[in-house]
């Protein structure tokens, strides 16, 4: 297979971190691609805090979510859910739904379930209806003229079960002899949205795995060995618990089937995802299928694709002859539309007394429910330099509601506990554990140069050298500081595509079918465009979240920016060369000399040649323009690289510090400070990058301290499943946030943008939890820290 | 009365339902009606009958605040409040904040400090910010965290809506001041 490259050609690039040290380097970059940006200080647009540019669409109410559609004749639909963990479904009679005043559709589902593990064997349970393998688990919808008519009709869709015996815990699951969530062996191909799980891997009853790490390089020399002979070893068990998404616009799809296409209003993280999934599941040819998301309510990784309620909305419209509204109530998102799986790690550290690390061993099992996806993440393998390196980490089924890829999916568990061990290492040792990992965090990627600079920068601002020897207080109210690093890989989606147009009246428009979760894929858009024009952002249509625009890329694993804004600068810059081309005759300048500037067009060197941007555009005779750029790859290439999904070869990094106070007495702990210093490329506007930081920030201190799923081991009822009782960090416990921004020019892409949302999120757990320790002398190697569980480890 | 007890006309009788019968309610300074049934809550006719969709509804029990209003200048979770009793009320939506041309304080301020991710929780979160300022425009921190205590943001947005709401209440100061300055 030989892809086509492109021709190159040789340019010299800045790399390094601005304010620190910037080198020039050489790097091979195709033929087409603009010049190199320089840094943010020199640049007019990229790199500034513009305002969002559909903030008063969002302040007013304008935005128009897809829980807003509201289309002629639309239908309000309700999903039917299972009322027991397991079972078969002997029969499923809809009759008095039917005859409900004002139903118009109802439809069971007879296909296996999208987002579940499936039977490597799909004869090992042959029946008419899919098995019920969690509480909660949809078997049919219902669409009606109103709301409360869809609600009322549901309740009447009888269903029989032949009960099955269920496991909910993941200690009972992994019993030998517990009850099977599947007969047989199982697979789940990654998505879109990510998660799934390798393919082939052996199962035993409920346990599939070991993964290995293969993917990663592992194992890597003698794990075992090396414990076995390591100066100083920490040996540590962890537990982190399952956490539910709670995107504020609960999952939402409005299904318009026509005659002859099929238009979908989805709450999305990735509109070609919703696209691509009707047209496979309905047989439909993709350019029947539009998919349109104009504001999406959050997604935090679990709204890719249709998903099952997106499969029950497309059945409902067809067969009624009309728009279904389906979205899931509070309850049935927190159920079944997607969690953070938990874990159970058991890691072994081995060093060498002078903090040189030689060993990680990782044993981790952890639940995705009735979906495999439960790894803990790929830090052990590529954070740390180490010579011996081994993992195993299992999937084990239970009956609940399944996984979905969630903000750094895995790597938040493995650094919870990889974090905390090398704290307790550096306790060991003796070292300061900034200290370590000074001495550790060595790689030669750009992740491990941004931390190195990072832990200097939060160490001064968290006032480290304050920093007190563990359990200092002698008082009921202890207080504590801890730091704790992050990792995340540069992710891209290689097909990503732009096209930018300028049209005769001198407007300016991008154009990509990504979409917005909340990050601000608008306003980076606008401004990476708006930098080659000499415009302002807001000047330029950025028009996004629709499948007929050229394909965006997803809204997860920290990718949009990353991904889009290269193909889009190359875009504009090739429109505003052909522009500044067909000007040259009329102003009698090479075009090479013509430049773009505050709204204005000109000659260099020449003001009386200037003149406004629109009249450039009419005096170079244009009716319009339009140019479109595929993500050109990273110009040292990948680290892995599918046709949908690469890797650049430098990660991005990260490092929080926390100051927390313990209440002994109590057990209560309260988050007093945090300081999150991060990279992400070239922060195209530092504005919108601090507020994701803060996102991230403050969702790991709300998984940290309060979230926690619970489930009724008797029933399999999901006890917590709403706002009021799954308890997510209010405005109460924000504690004092500040942010830090890098700004790394990594040499890689002609915007070097890269993401931020995820590593945001990945040690922030871990350093409250290494702060938790420095004020108590305790570690607390169970999440969240709730009274029960923070008394249990004072008393431990 | 009708066979079911519905009353096609409010004004017609003291009992209202089980079906649909009009409603006429003021909102944002206009007098609206549309058909709802007695279990209807302001949340539902405000987004379904009246097409004010910005009015969000996060949980429909009153636990994320998204659906919050004013009722006669007070906020209220409109997912928790009966159509009915809004009966005779002054009824202001995101959509009435402000003079419609001009953007309120604490619009804009959430605008300049991006004190908003998804946007979803937004305008709910504007509506008990603006209620906060124009109520105490002295507010301090703890005021503000007091204020929007009831409203989850899971972008966690919040340091950003804590900085917007205190510009805007030191802006309604100073504005305060130069009108008093002025007479």
């Amino acid at each position: 297979m030989s892809a086509q490259k492109p021709p190159t050609k040789t340019q010299s690039v800045s790399y390094g971190i601005v304010g620190q040290s910037i080198d020039q380097v050489e790097r091979s970059v195709p033929e087409n691609e603009p010049p190199p940006l320089p840094a943010n200080a020199s640049l007019k647009v990229i790199g500034k805090p513009v305002d969002r540019l559909d903030a008063v669409q969002k302040v007013t109410g304008k935005a128009r979510f897809t829980f807003d559609v509201q289309l002629p004749g639309m239908l309000f639909a309700r999903r039917v859910v299972s009322s027991v963990a397991h079972a078969r479904v002997v029969s499923v009679d809809t009759s008095e739904a039917e005859k409900h005043p004002g139903v118009r559709a109802v439809h069971v589902l007879n296909q296996p379930l999208l987002q579940h593990a499936q039977l490597r064997d799909e004869k090992a349970e042959a029946a008419r209806y899919p098995t019920i393998r969690y509480f909660g688990q949809p078997i049919a919808g219902v669409a009606a003229e109103s709301q409360r008519a869809a609600d009322a009709a549901a309740r009447l869709v009888e269903i029989v079960y032949e009960a099955l015996p269920h496991a909910t815990t993941l200690e009972e699951a992994m019993q030998e002899g517990a009850p099977l969530v599947f007969p047989g062996p199982t697979e789940q191909p990654s998505t879109a949205g990510g998660g799934g799980a390798p393919p082939g891997l052996p199962q035993r009853g409920n346990v599939r795995g070991p993964d290995t790490g293969q993917m990663f390089g592992l194992p890597r020399g003698d794990a075992a060995g090396a414990v076995r002979g390591a100066d100083v070893v920490v040996d540590a068990e962890y537990r982190t618990q399952v956490q539910t998404h709670v995107p504020m616009e609960p999952h939402a799809m409005v299904a318009d089937w026509r005659e002859d296409s099929l238009t979908i209003y989805a709450s999305t993280q990735f509109t070609t995802s919703v696209r691509d999934e009707a047209a496979d599941m309905f047989e439909l040819p993709k350019s029947k299928v539009r998919v349109i998301s104009d504001f999406t309510g959050g997604g935090f990784g679990a709204k890719y694709g249709i998903g099952n309620f997106g499969l029950l909305a497309i059945n409902l419209s067809r067969k009624a002859g009309a728009p279904v509204r389906m979205v899931l109530d509070r309850r049935e998102e927190h159920v079944s539309s997607g969690n953070r799986p938990d874990s159970l790690q058991h890691l072994k550290l081995g060093a060498t007394r002078d903090g040189r690390l030689t060993a990680i061993e990782l044993e981790s099992h952890g639940s995705g429910g009735v979906a495999a996806g439960a790894g803990v993440g790929f830090a052990h393998a590529l954070m740390y330099p180490c010579a011996n390196v081994s993992q195993q980490q299992y999937d084990v089924f239970t009956n609940a509601g399944p996984c979905a890829a969630f903000r750094a999916p895995g790597q938040v568990q493995g650094i919870f506990a990889l974090e905390q061990s090398l704290d307790e290492l550096a306790h060991q040792l003796g070292i300061d554990p900034i200290e370590l990992r000074d001495r550790i965090d060595t790689g030669p990627t750009d992740d491990a140069r941004a931390r190195k600079v990072e832990r200097q920068i939060g160490a001064e601002k968290i006032g480290w050298s304050a920093r007190r020897a563990p359990n200092a207080d002698g008082g009921a109210v202890k207080r504590g500081m801890g730091m704790a690093q992050s990792q995340w890989v540069s992710v891209i989606h290689p097909p990503t595509s732009c096209e930018v147009r300028i049209t005769d009246d001198g407007s300016v428009e991008a154009f990509t079918s990504a979409q917005d979760v909340g990050t601000g894929t608008r306003t980076v858009l606008a401004q990476v465009v708006a930098e080659e024009f000499g415009l302002r952002a807001d000047e330029v249509g950025a028009h996004i979240g629709d499948t007929r625009y050229p394909s965006g890329p997803p809204s997860g694993g920290s990718r949009v920016t990353g991904s889009l804004t290269p193909a889009a600068r190359n875009a504009a810059y090739r429109a505003a060369r052909e522009l500044a081309g067909r000007l040259a005759p009329a102003l009698e300048a090479n075009a090479d000399d013509i430049v773009f500037e505050g709204g204005r067009v000109g000659v260099r060197g020449a003001p009386a040649t200037w003149m406004s941007f629109k009249d450039g555009v009419k005096k170079a005779g244009v009716t319009e323009i339009s140019h479109r750029a595929v993500r050109q790859d990273d110009y040292e290439g990948y680290m892995m690289s599918l046709p949908q999904f690469a890797v650049g070869r430098h990660g991005i990094g990260g490092v929080q510090f926390a100051e927390i106070d313990v209440d002994t007495e109590t057990g209560s702990v309260k988050v007093r400070r945090l300081v999150a210093v991060h990279d992400c490329g070239r922060p195209i506007n530092p504005k919108l990058t601090e507020s994701q930081i803060y996102g991230g920030v403050i969702q790991g201190l709300s998984y940290a301290l309060y979230e926690e799923r619970h489930l009724d081991p008797t029933s399999g009822i999901h006890l917590n499943a709403n706002i009021d009782q799954y308890k997510i960090a209010g405005s109460r416990e924000i504690p004092e946030i500040e942010v830090h921004i890098l700004e790394q020019l990594g040499g890689q892409s002609s915007t070097d943008a890269r993401g931020v949302a995820e590593p945001a999120n990945v040690a922030t757990a871990a350093a409250i939890a290494n702060a938790f320790f420095n004020a108590t002398g305790k570690r607390i190697r169970r999440l969240p820290l709730t009274p029960a569980n923070v008394l249990d480890a004072l008393r431990a | 009365m009708n066979p079911q007890g519905s009353t096609p006309n409010e004004n017609d009788a003291a009992v209202s339902g089980p079906g649909a019968g009009i409603l006429t309610l003021v909102v944002n300074g206009r007098t609206v009606q549309a058909m709802a049934d007695p279990g209807a809550t302001l949340a539902e006719v405000l987004r379904y009958g009246l097409g004010l969709t910005g009015t969000k509804i996060g949980c429909d029990r009153g636990a994320c605040s998204a659906c919050t209003v004013w009722l006669d200048g007070e906020v209220a979770a409109s997912c928790m409040t009966l159509a009915l009793d809004a009966r005779g009320r002054q009824i202001t939506t995101i959509e009435g904040l402000g003079d419609g041309a001009t953007l309120h304080a604490v619009q804009r301020a959430f605008v300049e400090h991006d004190a908003m991710q998804c946007g979803f929780c937004t305008p709910g979160m504007v509506m008990s910010c603006a209620a906060l300022v124009q109520r105490n425009p002295a507010c301090t921190l703890d005021d503000v965290k007091a204020a929007v205590s009831g409203h989850l943001c899971r972008c966690g947005t919040y340091p950003n809506v804590f900085k917007a709401t205190l510009a805007a209440a030191a802006q309604l100061r100073r504005s305060a001041a130069d009108a008093e300055g002025r007479r």
